[in-house]
């Protein structure tokens, strides 16, 4: 995976926090960002683009930090939602505990689908995350709990620890905010951790990694299921907030546009995912009427990226700065 | 009911199934099986020679598909020489594409050419589903090949025999080109060691062009052959594609004959699926592929990964 070019590749000075103090700014104004948006945006949109948000990022802890893209990842967060929209509807689960419960089975899931996918590598393991996925979405037309063709509707949103309602979409906002910023800080940790280095050092150089006595395959499982579990967790919130899981959610034009978001906002920085998916819901959003002009749309920004910019967004800015975001 | 209850009812159900069905599901799953051979025969030739897996390979598909109907509906040219046309021409948008996009990237991860031709794919789609919708569009074989002939045991449909006499000759042409000819053996040694035949005065980037347009005309032709058995549409290009990636992952892209094999083996085993346990008939070459992973990571006939 040499090859790929990644904006984190220089080394930086960090501090305790594993932050240096650009990007310490940087979520500063990402935080006090997202608590102004419900006043300023429609809460709801602004809830949808945090729940791909986290997506993404989950995605980019895969291909930005061991260098593996999967195609599939629309299988974790679409069965995320699932599960979640089925145990607020049918168990009368609590809010947490249903999004908790949407991150187990992307974790368990990612488990099971990381130890087959990984036994390739590089466009073989894409297309094998690609046929798994595909794989689960059948299983998803198959299965009885999913609703078939009409999906999970009318979940109720469930109350945040059996206490607080959630109804009020700016309640239910600042749950999802916190999903968010939680779910970012969790996978900024993941990667500066001695783990995290160790999953760069794979990506990097595979075989002496392997020398230096990793067992490289363990620690892509594991990371492959952190992102699948995260994944489960954006998945699992995006059902509360709509009240809705359908095939949509596990259908492979998702496991695109999660490799679109990251790829616009930058592969392997910290903000871009994040900034990636704000972009890609909005022009979704206001192209929504000119029908498939969205696809083509996508397609070509897909184009432009890869042959104009592929640090993306951020990895861009961050190269002009000569800063690391 | 217990377990083994389930497995002896499904049993019997099975034995009380008229060979005739077998047989059909054999004749459909063979058809079935051409598509997949010569969409990853296409897949692993670019593969070979230019490191990149062609994601917009089900878009060309569907776009040969799409020439066929307008060459029809638009200036009346028939079956037949559609069959040459339209592989030509959308051959010829490969080359002009590999010209000016994709040869950019050489030289880069390669996960870039997939990202890049994955968009490809996107805006192809979306071009065809914005002009002739997503509903699909009838277009009828050639009188010469429709009917069905009896064969003393079943009735077998004509085309469905004729695409799979043309895959298999298709397939073998490409076998014979590529192992056999001189052509064929300058377009293996660039595959091995690039650099070293063009310093024999080998143009290699016009070999790679002519690669890249080889494998689209193959992926257009059975896109040509696809046009009367699924209604022309926008999406048909989508559907077969996940699938024919499962294929290229069992089968290995290191030989020839052997997306070959793969090809028409796992159409069969689709198509017999279809007639045991009709609900699993769309996850088996799924499954299929885990149980090669997990069995034999590199594939049925691929070389060490």
């Amino acid at each position: 995976m040499s090859g790929i070019s990644l904006a984190d590749a220089h080394a930086v000075r960090t501090g305790r926090s594993g932050f240096s103090r650009p990007q310490l700014i940087g979520i500063a104004v990402m935080t006090a960002l997202v608590a102004a948006a419900p006043f300023l945006l429609y809460p709801v949109f602004v809830m949808n683009v945090l729940c791909s948000a986290l997506f993404a990022c989950a995605f980019n802890l895969m291909i930005g930090y061991v260098g593996l893209l999967s195609f599939g990842h629309a299988a974790f967060f679409g069965m995320g939602a699932y599960l979640s929209a089925y145990a607020a509807k049918n168990w009368g689960f609590d809010a947490e505990l249903s999004i908790l419960l949407g991150g187990a089975v992307g974790g368990v899931l990612g488990l099971i689908l990381g130890s087959i996918a990984i036994r390739r590598q590089g466009i073989y393991f894409a297309m094998i995350t690609l046929a798994l996925g595909e794989l689960v979405y059948f299983a998803c037309v198959q299965l009885p709990f999913t609703g078939g063709e009409d999906g999970i509707q009318q979940v109720p949103r469930p109350p945040l620890f059996y206490a607080i309602d959630l109804n009020n979409d700016l309640a239910m906002y600042f749950v999802v905010a916190a999903v968010f910023l939680g779910g970012f800080l969790l996978i900024h940790r993941i990667v500066h951790s001695p783990f995290g280095q160790v999953l760069k050092s794979i990506r990097e150089n595979e075989p002496r990694a392997t020398s230096l006595g990793y067992r490289t395959n363990d620690y892509k499982v594991i990371a492959f299921t952190l992102s699948a579990a995260l994944a489960g967790i954006a998945g699992g919130t995006k059902a509360l907030v709509f009240g809705i899981a359908t095939l949509t959610d596990v259908s492979s034009g998702t496991s695109g546009q999660v490799v679109l978001m990251s790829l616009l906002g930058g592969l392997g920085t910290i903000f871009g995912p994040a900034m990636g998916a704000l972009v890609v819901k909005a022009m979704e959003n206001y192209l929504a009427p000119f029908g498939a002009w969205v696809t083509v749309t996508q397609g070509a920004i897909f184009v432009i990226c890869v042959l104009a910019f592929r640090r993306g967004i951020i990895g861009e800015l961050g190269a002009a700065l000569r800063l690391p975001l | 009911m217990n377990p083994f209850d389930v497995f002896s009812d499904w049993f019997m159900r099975l034995w009380h199934i008229p060979a005739v069905a077998w047989l059909s599901q054999l004749v459909l799953g063979l058809q079935n099986g051409a598509f997949y051979a010569m969409l990853s025969l296409g897949l692993a030739v670019i593969f070979g020679m230019l490191n990149i897996i062609n994601f917009a390979h089900g878009a060309l598909f569907m776009m040969g598909a799409f020439v066929t109907w307008m060459l029809a509906n638009y200036i009346g040219i028939g079956y037949f020489p559609a069959l040459i046309l339209a592989p030509l021409i959308v051959a010829a948008f490969g080359l002009v594409l590999e010209r000016t996009l994709i040869s950019r990237l050489y030289g880069l991860d390669h996960l870039y050419g997939l990202l890049l031709t994955f968009g490809l794919a996107l805006i192809i789609e979306g071009l065809f589903r914005n002009t002739y919708g997503s509903s699909g569009l009838p277009y009828s074989p050639p009188g010469a090949l429709q009917g069905a002939t009896n064969l003393g045991f079943m009735y077998m449909p004509n085309y469905r025999g004729w695409v799979v006499f043309v895959a298999l000759v298709v397939c073998l042409a490409t076998w014979f080109l590529i192992e056999k000819t001189s052509l064929g053996a300058t377009l293996r040694a660039a595959t091995e060691n690039a650099a070293l035949v063009r310093a024999f005065g080998v143009n290699v980037p016009r070999l790679i062009t002519l690669t890249y347009a080889g494998g689209v005309g193959l992926a257009a032709l059975a896109g040509v052959l696809a046009a009367p058995i699924y209604s022309v549409n926008p999406n048909m290009g989508s559907q077969v594609i996940n699938t024919v990636f499962a294929v290229v992952v069992i089968g290995g892209m290191g030989s020839i004959l052997g997306s070959v094999i793969t090809g028409f083996m796992l159409g069969v085993i689709e198509g017999l699926t279809k007639v045991a346990l009709p609900q699993f008939s769309g996850a088996v070459v799924f499954a299929f592929m885990i149980v090669v992973l997990l069995v034999q990571p590199r594939g049925l006939f691929g070389k060490a990964a």
